[in-house]
Protein backbone atom coordinates (compact mmCIF):
# COMPACT_ATOMS: atom_id res chain seq x y z
CA UNK A 1 0.00 0.00 0.00
CA UNK A 2 0.98 3.50 -1.02
CA UNK A 3 0.19 7.12 -0.98
CA UNK A 4 0.53 8.95 -3.88
CA UNK A 5 -0.28 12.78 -3.84
CA UNK A 6 -1.22 14.70 -7.07
CA UNK A 7 -1.13 18.50 -6.39
CA UNK A 8 -2.97 20.56 -9.31
CA UNK A 9 -1.95 24.32 -9.34
CA UNK A 10 -3.56 26.64 -12.01
CA UNK A 11 -0.85 27.53 -14.74
CA UNK A 12 0.99 30.60 -13.57
CA UNK A 13 0.00 32.89 -16.10
CA UNK A 14 -3.87 31.86 -15.37
CA UNK A 15 -5.82 34.38 -13.25
CA UNK A 16 -6.88 32.66 -9.59
CA UNK A 17 -9.66 35.31 -8.45
CA UNK A 18 -10.12 32.90 -5.60
CA UNK A 19 -6.26 32.89 -4.40
CA UNK A 20 -6.78 36.98 -4.86
CA UNK A 21 -9.50 36.91 -2.78
CA UNK A 22 -7.89 35.06 0.36
CA UNK A 23 -4.70 37.29 -0.09
CA UNK A 24 -6.87 40.29 0.43
CA UNK A 25 -8.65 38.58 3.20
CA UNK A 26 -5.78 38.13 4.54
CA UNK A 27 -4.59 41.02 6.25
CA UNK A 28 -8.29 42.15 7.22
CA UNK A 29 -7.12 39.14 9.59
CA UNK A 30 -4.16 40.49 11.26
CA UNK A 31 -1.82 38.40 8.72
CA UNK A 32 0.65 41.03 7.19
CA UNK A 33 4.24 39.75 5.20
CA UNK A 34 2.06 38.08 2.43
CA UNK A 35 2.33 39.35 -1.24
CA UNK A 36 0.57 36.91 -3.21
CA UNK A 37 -2.02 33.13 -2.47
CA UNK A 38 -2.12 30.55 -5.57
CA UNK A 39 -5.29 28.19 -4.80
CA UNK A 40 -4.78 24.36 -5.60
CA UNK A 41 -6.50 21.28 -5.24
CA UNK A 42 -4.70 18.31 -3.70
CA UNK A 43 -5.41 14.64 -4.73
CA UNK A 44 -4.41 11.65 -1.89
CA UNK A 45 -4.50 8.42 -4.41
CA UNK A 46 -4.63 4.98 -2.38
CA UNK A 47 -2.27 2.13 -4.21
CA UNK A 48 -3.06 -1.39 -3.49
CA UNK A 49 0.43 -2.03 -4.11
CA UNK A 50 3.90 -0.31 -3.96
CA UNK A 51 4.37 3.25 -5.44
CA UNK A 52 6.78 1.47 -8.37
CA UNK A 53 7.51 3.04 -11.53
CA UNK A 54 4.74 1.32 -13.50
CA UNK A 55 2.19 2.56 -10.79
CA UNK A 56 3.54 6.39 -10.68
CA UNK A 57 3.49 6.24 -14.58
CA UNK A 58 -0.78 5.43 -14.25
CA UNK A 59 -0.62 7.90 -11.66
CA UNK A 60 0.82 10.06 -14.38
CA UNK A 61 -2.07 9.53 -16.55
CA UNK A 62 -4.79 9.46 -14.66
CA UNK A 63 -3.78 13.40 -13.41
CA UNK A 64 -3.64 14.22 -17.64
CA UNK A 65 -6.42 12.47 -18.48
CA UNK A 66 -8.66 13.33 -15.45
CA UNK A 67 -7.32 14.98 -12.52
CA UNK A 68 -6.09 18.08 -14.06
CA UNK A 69 -7.02 20.40 -17.29
CA UNK A 70 -3.83 20.23 -18.60
CA UNK A 71 -5.02 23.45 -20.96
CA UNK A 72 -4.94 25.60 -17.51
CA UNK A 73 -3.64 23.54 -15.00
CA UNK A 74 -0.30 22.11 -14.09
CA UNK A 75 0.33 19.27 -11.54
CA UNK A 76 3.13 17.67 -9.46
CA UNK A 77 3.01 13.77 -8.26
CA UNK A 78 5.47 12.57 -5.32
CA UNK A 79 4.96 9.31 -3.11
CA UNK A 80 3.76 10.40 0.56
CA UNK A 81 6.02 8.28 2.76
CA UNK B 1 -40.11 14.43 -45.71
CA UNK B 2 -39.73 14.05 -42.43
CA UNK B 3 -38.72 16.76 -39.38
CA UNK B 4 -34.89 17.22 -38.67
CA UNK B 5 -33.85 15.55 -36.07
CA UNK B 6 -31.83 17.43 -32.86
CA UNK B 7 -30.90 15.05 -30.16
CA UNK B 8 -30.76 16.94 -26.74
CA UNK B 9 -28.50 15.45 -23.98
CA UNK B 10 -29.19 14.60 -20.40
CA UNK B 11 -26.57 13.90 -17.77
CA UNK B 12 -27.42 13.64 -13.84
CA UNK B 13 -27.62 17.49 -13.29
CA UNK B 14 -28.37 19.05 -16.50
CA UNK B 15 -31.05 21.56 -16.32
CA UNK B 16 -32.12 23.18 -19.35
CA UNK B 17 -32.73 20.26 -21.53
CA UNK B 18 -36.52 20.99 -21.19
CA UNK B 19 -35.83 24.20 -22.43
CA UNK B 20 -33.41 22.67 -25.37
CA UNK B 21 -35.69 20.39 -26.82
CA UNK B 22 -38.68 22.91 -26.66
CA UNK B 23 -36.82 25.65 -28.53
CA UNK B 24 -36.09 22.58 -30.94
CA UNK B 25 -39.74 22.07 -31.26
CA UNK B 26 -40.31 25.43 -31.53
CA UNK B 27 -38.57 25.96 -34.59
CA UNK B 28 -40.07 22.91 -36.47
CA UNK B 29 -37.37 20.29 -35.60
CA UNK B 30 -37.95 16.47 -33.63
CA UNK B 31 -36.10 16.71 -30.38
CA UNK B 32 -34.57 13.18 -29.61
CA UNK B 33 -33.68 13.32 -25.62
CA UNK B 34 -30.28 11.81 -25.62
CA UNK B 35 -29.27 9.60 -22.04
CA UNK B 36 -25.34 10.29 -21.01
CA UNK B 37 -25.49 6.58 -20.14
CA UNK B 38 -26.41 5.60 -23.66
CA UNK B 39 -23.62 5.18 -26.24
CA UNK B 40 -26.39 6.24 -28.74
CA UNK B 41 -26.97 9.12 -30.72
CA UNK B 42 -30.53 7.50 -32.19
CA UNK B 43 -28.99 8.81 -35.58
CA UNK B 44 -29.89 12.83 -35.07
CA UNK B 45 -29.09 15.07 -37.22
CA UNK B 46 -27.45 17.53 -34.61
CA UNK B 47 -26.73 17.19 -30.93
CA UNK B 48 -27.73 20.12 -28.67
CA UNK B 49 -25.60 20.11 -24.75
CA UNK B 50 -27.54 21.82 -22.70
CA UNK B 51 -26.55 24.00 -19.62
CA UNK B 52 -26.83 22.86 -15.80
CA UNK B 53 -24.84 20.99 -13.16
CA UNK B 54 -23.87 17.64 -14.96
CA UNK B 55 -22.39 15.22 -12.49
CA UNK B 56 -22.62 18.48 -9.60
CA UNK B 57 -19.46 20.17 -11.62
CA UNK B 58 -17.50 18.02 -9.01
CA UNK B 59 -13.72 18.08 -9.69
CA UNK B 60 -13.89 20.69 -12.94
CA UNK B 61 -17.21 21.90 -14.92
CA UNK B 62 -17.65 19.11 -17.39
CA UNK B 63 -14.32 17.08 -16.51
CA UNK B 64 -16.91 13.72 -15.60
CA UNK B 65 -19.24 14.66 -18.23
CA UNK B 66 -16.77 14.27 -21.12
CA UNK B 67 -16.45 10.82 -20.28
CA UNK B 68 -19.57 9.66 -19.98
CA UNK B 69 -20.69 6.70 -22.39
CA UNK B 70 -22.25 8.73 -25.10
CA UNK B 71 -20.04 11.31 -25.75
CA UNK B 72 -17.42 8.27 -26.59
CA UNK B 73 -19.47 8.66 -29.61
CA UNK B 74 -20.55 12.17 -29.78
CA UNK B 75 -16.84 13.11 -29.97
CA UNK B 76 -15.62 11.43 -32.71
CA UNK B 77 -19.07 12.02 -34.60
CA UNK B 78 -18.68 15.98 -34.09
CA UNK B 79 -14.91 15.46 -35.66
CA UNK B 80 -16.78 13.86 -38.63
CA UNK B 81 -18.88 16.84 -38.95
CA UNK B 82 -21.80 16.29 -36.91
CA UNK B 83 -23.43 19.88 -35.77
CA UNK B 84 -22.80 20.31 -32.16
CA UNK B 85 -23.98 23.26 -29.86
CA UNK B 86 -23.15 23.81 -26.30
CA UNK B 87 -24.31 26.55 -24.12
CA UNK B 88 -22.92 26.99 -20.96
CA UNK B 89 -22.51 23.74 -19.06
CA UNK B 90 -22.61 21.67 -22.35
CA UNK B 91 -19.40 24.67 -23.53
CA UNK B 92 -17.79 23.85 -20.64
CA UNK B 93 -17.59 19.90 -21.87
CA UNK B 94 -16.86 21.04 -25.58
CA UNK B 95 -13.82 22.31 -24.09
CA UNK B 96 -13.28 19.52 -21.56
CA UNK B 97 -13.72 17.02 -24.13
CA UNK B 98 -11.11 19.35 -26.58
CA UNK B 99 -13.60 20.33 -29.49
CA UNK B 100 -12.96 23.22 -28.87
CA UNK B 101 -9.81 24.92 -27.18
CA UNK B 102 -9.12 26.48 -24.13
CA UNK B 103 -11.39 26.28 -21.16
CA UNK B 104 -13.93 28.03 -18.72
CA UNK B 105 -12.44 29.42 -15.14
CA UNK B 106 -14.17 31.14 -12.12
CA UNK B 107 -15.31 33.78 -12.80
CA UNK B 108 -13.29 36.73 -12.31
CA UNK B 109 -15.57 38.88 -10.08
CA UNK B 110 -15.79 35.14 -8.02
CA UNK B 111 -19.78 35.97 -8.68
CA UNK B 112 -22.33 33.92 -10.17
CA UNK B 113 -23.66 36.21 -12.49
CA UNK B 114 -27.22 35.79 -13.67
CA UNK B 115 -28.79 38.51 -15.94
CA UNK B 116 -29.60 39.60 -19.69
CA UNK B 117 -26.30 40.12 -21.69
CA UNK B 118 -25.89 42.16 -24.96
CA UNK B 119 -23.97 40.12 -27.28
CA UNK B 120 -22.04 40.33 -30.41
CA UNK B 121 -22.93 38.11 -33.37
CA UNK B 122 -19.23 37.67 -34.66
CA UNK B 123 -19.24 35.20 -37.06
CA UNK B 124 -22.79 34.37 -39.00
CA UNK B 125 -21.28 31.69 -41.27
CA UNK B 126 -21.16 28.74 -38.96
CA UNK B 127 -24.04 25.95 -38.90
CA UNK B 128 -25.36 27.96 -35.96
CA UNK B 129 -25.54 30.96 -36.68
CA UNK B 130 -26.37 31.73 -39.88
CA UNK B 131 -29.95 33.18 -39.80
CA UNK B 132 -27.99 36.09 -37.84
CA UNK B 133 -26.13 38.87 -39.49
CA UNK B 134 -22.43 39.42 -38.88
CA UNK B 135 -21.91 42.04 -36.56
CA UNK B 136 -25.59 41.71 -35.42
CA UNK B 137 -26.00 42.98 -31.86
CA UNK B 138 -28.51 40.20 -29.80
CA UNK B 139 -29.76 39.61 -25.81
CA UNK B 140 -29.51 36.26 -24.19
CA UNK B 141 -29.80 35.48 -20.56
CA UNK B 142 -26.55 34.63 -18.70
CA UNK B 143 -26.45 32.72 -15.70
CA UNK B 144 -23.09 30.96 -15.12
CA UNK B 145 -20.36 31.15 -12.19
CA UNK B 146 -17.56 29.90 -14.02
CA UNK B 147 -17.59 31.23 -17.50
CA UNK B 148 -14.49 32.83 -17.86
CA UNK B 149 -12.81 31.73 -21.19
CA UNK B 150 -8.64 31.27 -21.21
CA UNK B 151 -6.54 30.33 -23.65
CA UNK B 152 -3.17 30.60 -24.06
CA UNK B 153 -1.79 33.38 -26.74
CA UNK B 154 -1.45 31.10 -29.33
CA UNK B 155 -4.40 29.64 -29.28
CA UNK B 156 -6.64 33.13 -28.70
CA UNK B 157 -4.53 34.42 -32.01
CA UNK B 158 -5.62 31.50 -34.07
CA UNK B 159 -9.15 31.92 -33.02
CA UNK B 160 -9.11 35.51 -34.03
CA UNK B 161 -7.66 35.64 -36.73
CA UNK B 162 -9.62 32.51 -38.07
CA UNK B 163 -12.86 34.27 -37.57
CA UNK B 164 -13.24 31.44 -34.86
CA UNK B 165 -14.68 34.24 -32.28
CA UNK B 166 -18.39 33.70 -32.75
CA UNK B 167 -19.59 35.91 -29.92
CA UNK B 168 -18.33 38.71 -28.03
CA UNK B 169 -20.06 40.19 -25.14
CA UNK B 170 -21.08 44.00 -25.44
CA UNK B 171 -22.33 46.43 -22.38
CA UNK B 172 -19.70 44.94 -19.56
CA UNK B 173 -17.83 41.77 -19.61
CA UNK B 174 -19.97 39.12 -16.95
CA UNK B 175 -16.75 37.20 -16.16
CA UNK B 176 -13.45 38.72 -17.14
CA UNK B 177 -13.63 36.25 -20.17
CA UNK B 178 -10.48 37.28 -22.38
CA UNK B 179 -11.12 39.57 -25.74
CA UNK B 180 -14.64 39.15 -24.08
CA UNK B 181 -15.13 36.14 -25.66
CA UNK B 182 -18.36 34.72 -25.13
CA UNK B 183 -18.62 31.91 -28.04
CA UNK B 184 -16.11 30.30 -30.05
CA UNK B 185 -16.46 27.47 -33.27
CA UNK B 186 -14.32 24.70 -33.78
CA UNK B 187 -12.10 24.63 -37.55
CA UNK B 188 -14.86 23.19 -39.34
CA UNK B 189 -17.48 25.26 -37.97
CA UNK B 190 -19.54 22.91 -36.97
CA UNK B 191 -19.15 22.62 -33.33
CA UNK B 192 -20.23 25.61 -31.39
CA UNK B 193 -19.78 26.80 -27.61
CA UNK B 194 -21.57 29.74 -25.75
CA UNK B 195 -21.86 30.81 -22.37
CA UNK B 196 -25.08 32.17 -23.16
CA UNK B 197 -28.36 30.74 -23.24
CA UNK B 198 -30.03 30.92 -26.64
CA UNK B 199 -32.67 28.47 -25.73
CA UNK B 200 -34.12 30.66 -22.77
CA UNK B 201 -34.60 33.40 -25.16
CA UNK B 202 -37.21 31.98 -27.82
CA UNK B 203 -40.62 32.87 -26.62
CA UNK B 204 -42.43 35.63 -25.44
CA UNK B 205 -44.44 34.23 -22.89
CA UNK B 206 -41.33 33.13 -20.13
CA UNK B 207 -40.77 36.71 -19.70
CA UNK B 208 -37.03 36.17 -21.71
CA UNK B 209 -35.81 39.78 -22.57
CA UNK B 210 -35.88 39.07 -26.06
CA UNK B 211 -36.53 36.22 -28.79
CA UNK B 212 -33.14 36.59 -30.06
CA UNK B 213 -32.07 33.17 -29.81
CA UNK B 214 -34.51 31.75 -32.27
CA UNK B 215 -32.24 32.37 -34.84
CA UNK B 216 -29.59 29.35 -33.31
CA UNK B 217 -32.33 26.30 -34.03
CA UNK B 218 -33.98 28.15 -37.44
CA UNK B 219 -30.21 28.44 -38.73
CA UNK B 220 -29.70 24.14 -38.02
CA UNK B 221 -32.82 23.71 -38.93
CA UNK B 222 -32.02 25.33 -42.40
CA UNK B 223 -29.13 23.72 -42.93
CA UNK B 224 -30.01 20.45 -42.04
CA UNK B 225 -33.47 20.50 -44.33
CA UNK B 226 -30.77 21.69 -47.22
CA UNK B 227 -28.14 19.69 -46.83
Amino acid sequence: MARVIVDVMLKPEILDPQGQAIARALPRLGFSGVSDVRQGKRFEVELDGPADEAALSEVRKMAETLLANTVIEDFTIHVES
Amino acid sequence: MSAARVGVVTFPGTLDDQDAARAVRLAGAEAVPLWHAERDLKGVDAVFLPGGFSYGDYLRCGAISRFAPLMEELVPAARDGLPVLGTCNGFQILCEAHLLPGALTRNQGLHYVCRDQRVQVVNADTAWTAEYETGQEIVLPVKHGEGRYVADARTLEALESEGRVVFRYLGGNPNGSLNDIAGITSEAGNVVGLMPHPEHAVEELTGAPSVDGRGFFTSILKKLVNA
